[in-house]
């Protein structure tokens, strides 16, 4: 598809800041508020898709390679069975998948006290890492599926059969 | 050393699952070192998830049930609230089947895909259905179970459309998914009326709550989930997308597409003798005639439902096969049929229950089915790999154009009759032992069904032979003139299977005692299926 | 009464989703079906977490504990179902565009049942 007009193109070049941090915030704080990895994730995919909208999938397709959105993928999804086998291996009588950062004093580790309602960002262990991983991959994965659909379309319309 | 066995073999339900998809998520990166590399590699994954598998199988059947949670330590009450798999004898059966033929499909596509291109899809893709049909295999959670069917359907409709050149591969595909996709969103809903009844997600935490006179939302729930799982193990009258999905699909995606099929049939056996098992033999209506009791039970109605099904699909498995021009189509309509097989066998267990006969054929007949499972996954794939390597050299599958391929393709031909007489039944291939016990079960049961067994089986013996002749035999065609044999990894992979059917074969007792019968007293035995979460907290 | 509506809502909508599938013949049509059938479902997941005059579980910092919440499992299970729904939605348009590019129609009674070439 083409791009839109100038007028478009500046508006979405303001807008698409404001969009991204919004996603990133419901990223990080998945474990406390409403959202996670994939919520977070589809808002900032619809913030690229809104970029893509705007500038025509065939200049988005020359500055953003599929691979690299291929690469960024796999990086997601491997930060995520890695984080999941680190529960095997770094404690002593671990479990696949086990939350082994929560209730120590490290990275995520401040430990919730029994009924209380306040919400601290440094708790729940393993459970942000993880959101940034899945976040990562959903960002990558529907920004790609998006991209390739508009630039496939593109080329049938241009009478290109393959 | 020991230290380090004793650690692999403590996380073994993990290691199955997670070792596949660790490998599907590292592809896109290896593929970029070199082709060579990630065929390597894939075959190292799909190798070592084998072991891990039949480690694991070895284990529960010398052990007992296994349990894994995932997540918790197994202090009290946190093994029912999280995701767990639980590993009996019937799951370990199972894993037999799901450890040999991903790794027979994917020795095979080293030489039968090599012209291709976005191949480094293909081997994500096939390691992702590997990896969710071990999940659905292994376990114990329903919600579980549908997220892992899911992944398994999406990642096959992805696969059956690899040749996107052709079009009618991708309409089969689409036929695939929206079928699939109706099914798995009925599980879903029939997974929230058991949550919303019980507030549990666990299957033998459902099976324990579940009263003795089952209630009117219970009963939906039961006939939904059967449904849509005959739907996914294609069960007449919803055979249709397995034609088509099997015949255009590559044939070493088709192997691991019967493993997943053979996968929603074992849920559904799952669902009715585990989840159910407390009252299959309540009675739902009774009525006294002339002063003698009638009644008939959940287990009749359901079994008499079942073997109803697998008749039809027996039929029309069968008589769809007779006319077929196209080999692979009719390989996939014999598929149809043999499920059909396995149904009537099961299906007929199910229905003495309860009865004096429960204990003698009810029991064989169980056995049987069971068997005539890794029987049948076995030969069809054996099958399906020759109609492959016929396709790679002739380049079409349709049996009026081919004709006098054993002059050059001898080791096919030979790995074509040993399908061909495992298929029919005929000893001394696997075939034979598993329908023999169907046989003479079922006669003991009902005299018509075992008529319609044997005649079916005799009319597939009539088609395979009509193809092996008119496909391999006769005159040789001119346009086949510079036909070699095929690449040897097709023929190692073809070898690996072979030799498996004709161990089964020539000795049945030893896989009979040793894998089979602990698997049908594993299914009748609900109970400790449900301590092994409940009383052992 | 009134806490039977989602429950009609769900019914309704998996009943015109099943309408849409089965007699429609446009692909994307079909399409659009699975995706009520899907929405139905979801909605049906979300309105068993309810439990009455309950708040959402999330921390804010209240201290009154005695206010009960709604069940957060639902929540998860639907998130993951609209995933789901998501990934097999990309991947059924997907192979609308191929079939339209091979087929040049998007009717299902030309297009499925095609034999070979």
């Amino acid at each position: 598809m083409s791009g839109m007009s100038k007028i478009v193109k500046t508006i979405s070049n303001i807008a698409f800041p404001f969009v991204m941090i919004y996603g990133l915030y419901i990223i990080a704080h998945g474990h406390l508020t409403p959202g996670g990895g994939f919520q977070g994730g589809a808002v900032v995919a619809s913030a690229c898709a809104m970029i893509l909208v705007a500038y025509g999938s065939v200049w988005t397709m020359g500055k953003i390679k599929e691979k690299r959105l291929s690469i960024l993928e796999s990086v997601g999804a491997i930060s995520f069975i890695v984080l999941a086998f680190l529960g095997i291996f770094i404690i002593t009588e671990g479990v696949f998948f086990k939350n082994f950062l929560a209730n120590t004093n490290l990275m995520f580790g401040t430990t919730v006290a029994f009924q209380s309602t306040a919400a601290n960002i440094n708790t729940a262990g393993v459970i942000p890492l993880m959101n940034f991983a899945v976040g990562l991959k959903v960002i990558a994965g529907l920004f790609a599926i998006v991209l390739v659909m508009a630039y496939a379309t593109s080329k049938i319309k241009e009478g290109k059969t393959k | 050393m020991n230290d380090i066995i004793s650690f692999i073999s403590a996380h073994l339900p993990a290691f199955v699952v997670a070792v596949p998809l660790l490998g599907a998520f590292l592809t896109p990166l290896v593929s970029r070192i070199g082709d060579k590399s990630r065929n390597i590699f894939a075959i190292i994954i799909t190798g070592l998830t084998s072991i891990f598998a039949l480690l694991l199988a070895n284990d529960v059947f010398t052990n007992g049930i296994r349990t894994y949670v995932f997540g918790g330590d197994y202090a009290t009450g946190q093994t029912m609230v999280r995701i767990l798999f639980e590993i009996d004898a019937m799951n370990a059966f199972m894993l037999i089947i799901a450890a040999i033929l991903p790794f027979a499909a994917i020795v095979y596509s080293w030489g039968f895909m090599k012209e291709q291109t976005g191949l480094d899809k293909y081997y994500t893709l096939i390691l992702l259905m590997t990896a969710g049909m071990l999940g659905m295999m292994m376990t114990g959670d329903m919600f579980n179970f549908f997220v892992f069917l899911e992944i398994t359907s999406i990642a096959s409709a992805a696969l059956i459309a690899f040749w996107t050149n052709k079009g009618n591969a991708v309409a089969a595909a689409f036929k695939y998914i929206v079928i699939s996709s109706i099914g798995a969103l009925f599980v879903l809903f029939a997974i929230a009326l058991y949550y919303g009844q019980y507030n549990a997600l666990n299957m033998a935490v459902i099976a324990d709550s579940i009263p003795v006179e089952m209630g009117f939302v219970d009963k939906i729930a039961l006939v939904l989930l059967l449904a849509a799982l005959a739907m996914k193990a294609a069960i007449a009258p919803m055979h249709m997308w397995l034609a088509d999905a099997y015949g255009r699909a590559p044939s070493s995606v088709t192997v691991v597409l019967i493993g997943t099929t053979l996968a929603s049939l074992y849920a559904g056996f799952r669902v009715i003798f585990t989840i159910h098992g407390n009252q299959l033999e309540q009675a739902l209506n009774s009525w006294t005639i002339f002063g003698y009791e009638f009644s008939i039970s959940l287990a009749n109605m359901v079994g008499i439902l079942l073997v109803a099904l697998a008749v039809l699909s027996i039929f029309i498995g069968v008589f769809m096969a007779l006319k077929q021009v196209d080999l692979k189509k009719m390989i996939a309509y014999t598929a149809v049929a043999e499920i059909g097989y396995m149904l009537l066998a099961v299906g007929a267990a199910i229905a003495v229950m309860g009865g004096d006969l429960e204990a003698t054929a009810g029991y064989t007949a169980l056995k049987g089915g069971i068997f005539h499972i890794l029987n049948d996954a076995l030969d069809i794939g054996l099958l399906f790999l020759v109609a492959g390597a016929v396709y790679y050299t002739a380049k079409q599958t349709s049996i009026n154009k081919l004709g006098g391929l054993a002059r050059n393709m001898k080791y096919t031909t030979v790995f074509f009759l040993i399908g061909l007489f495992a298929v029919s039944g005929l000893p001394p291939m696997n075939g034979f032992a598993s329908k023999l016990m169907i046989y003479e079960s079922t006669f003991q049961i009902n005299p018509i069904l075992s008529i319609v067994a044997i005649l079916c089986s005799i009319l597939l013996l009539a088609v395979f032979v009509k193809v092996f002749y008119s496909v391999f035999l006769g005159p040789k065609l001119p346009k086949f003139a510079t036909a070699k044999e095929v690449p040897i990894s097709m023929l190692i992979a073809m070898g690996i299977i072979a030799c498996i059917i004709i161990f089964i074969g020539l000795f049945p007792d030893i896989v009979l005692q040793n894998v089979v019968t602990p698997a049908a007293n594993a299914l009748n035995d609900a109970s400790s299926y449900i301590a092994a979460i409940t009383g052992g907290i | 009464m009134i806490y039977n509506i989602p429950f009609i809502a769900v019914a309704a909508l998996i009943l015109i989703g099943l309408y849409t599938v089965i007699f429609k013949r446009n692909l994307i049509k079909i399409v659009i079906g699975i995706t009520l059938i899907e929405s139905g479902v979801n909605l049906f997941l979300i309105t068993l977490g309810f439990r009455k005059d309950s708040v959402a579980p999330i921390f804010t910092s209240n201290p009154d504990v005695s206010q009960t919440m709604s069940l957060p499992v639902p929540q998860a299970l639907t998130l993951t179902s609209i995933v789901i729904g998501v990934a097999v939605l990309a991947l059924m348009l997907s192979f609308i565009v191929y079939i339209y590019r091979h087929y040049k129609t998007l009717d299902v009674r030309k297009v499925v049942g095609g034999d070979d070439e």
